[in-house]
């Protein structure tokens, strides 16, 4: 008999599709703040 | 009002059933709104003619798209009931069960907050200062309060999908001059003939869900009016951006044969009788889809459609133009505006 308390296949692979969609949002907003302060200091270097 | 409230009271989501998906947050974000939203900020972003950083602008153009994204994941938290009841939303993530309300509102907040930071961090904070308003417009004035309230519901709070080229422009120049105010005006005088000519052939939907679209509170025929003086409207301001600097000889031309096509539609659609008791009986029998054709709102659905094309025509002309670097016509020198 199955223990109903335990995650079927189904929703482990949702919560693991949700964890890399959260995983690579948050992954995806450092490089862009990373990348926002190098052009804009870059710009205010060259000035 | 009444029909509202008991709404609110009886109708409740679906409990949640199958787990959540990552797909079914990014339904929340209405992809295909944003990727308009996106379009319409991009011309925004390219009409201003200021030197941008491409990187900068691509950031501003994400920033948009996701407080877009963000707002309507708001929408559909807070529009859960309503939705339920309508066939063209009932198989949204919340209605449908597969995303719980919280969770839609925690999506909403904080892409909210994210956006507007990321703005102000890399293009400027006017602009940040803007998104922030249009998702608090469409959010709170729109979603909670015009939209069960009155029938000026989507005039009013057309202004929220009519600022995003202001967006744009603010986030390239770090100014809003009058022409994209102009953009902005094209949009808000563009929503209600589209959206009232949506809800000619869906009134049933909306009637079901106490949504007080105009059809249902003023009925078919004074909706009928009402989108051709709109349309009146609508038409020969299409035209005024080749009188300002902002179009040229492409955009007179689309604007104006475009808007000949409009106003025939928006006839042809008053002369109808789309949206009256007895089309509107053989339109529920047609097939579901916004775009099928159903006996007794051909013309609305007609004007919907090229609603969309109309718009979408104006703006890409205006994008390539400026692209490309034609000439504005300027037949009048307002520096004012440009």
């Amino acid at each position: 008999m199955s223990d109903p308390s335990r995650e079927s296949e189904v929703e482990a692979k949702a919560r693991r599709g949700r964890n890399i969609a959260l995983a690579l949002g948050l992954v995806i907003f450092v490089v862009l703040v990373f990348i926002v302060t190098i052009v804009r200091l870059g710009a205010s270097v060259t000035k | 009002m009444a029909m509202t409230e008991a709404v609110s009271t009886t109708v409740k989501p679906k409990a949640v059933k199958a787990p959540a998906r990552w797909q079914d947050f990014v339904q929340l974000m209405k992809p295909r709104v944003m990727s308009l939203v996106v379009f319409t900020a991009l011309t925004g972003l390219i009409c201003a003619g200021a030197p941008v950083n491409p990187i900068l602008g691509a950031i501003a153009i994400l920033c948009i798209a996701v407080g877009a994204g963000a707002s309507a994941a708001l929408n559909m938290w807070y529009d859960a009931d309503i939705d339920a009841q309508m066939r063209r939303t009932r198989g949204r993530p919340v209605p449908a069960g597969r995303v719980q309300g919280a969770d839609a509102l925690a999506l909403g907040v904080v892409l909210s907050m994210f956006s507007v930071m990321l703005m102000g961090m890399a293009l400027n904070w006017l602009a940040a200062g803007l998104l922030a308003f249009t998702i608090f417009f469409y959010a709170v004035v729109y979603t909670i309060w015009l939209k069960r309230s009155t029938a000026q519901n989507i005039v009013i709070g057309g202004l929220a999908g009519a600022l995003p080229p202001v967006i744009g422009w603010a986030a390239a120049s770090g100014s809003v001059p009058l022409n994209a105010w102009l953009l902005c005006a094209i949009i808000f005088m563009w929503t209600p003939p589209h959206f009232w000519a949506l809800s000619l052939y869906t009134s049933e939907d909306y009637k079901k869900a106490g949504v007080p679209m105009m059809p249902i509170v003023a009925g078919a025929a004074s909706t009928r009016k009402q989108i051709l003086i709109y349309s009146l409207l609508f038409t020969p301001l299409c035209l005024v951006p080749a009188f300002t600097g902002l179009g040229g000889v492409a955009y007179l031309a689309v604007a104006g044969l475009g808007g000949l096509v409009f106003l025939l539609l928006a006839v042809r659609l008053f002369r109808s009788q789309a949206g009256d008791a007895a089309a509107q009986r053989n339109a529920d029998s047609g097939p579901g889809g916004l775009y099928d054709v159903r006996a007794g709102a051909k013309d609305a659905r007609n004007l919907f459609a090229f609603s969309i094309l109309y718009l979408t025509l104006l703006f890409a002309t205006l994008l390539v133009e400026h692209l490309m670097g034609a000439t504005p016509l300027a037949l009048f020198s307002w520096k004012l505006l440009s």
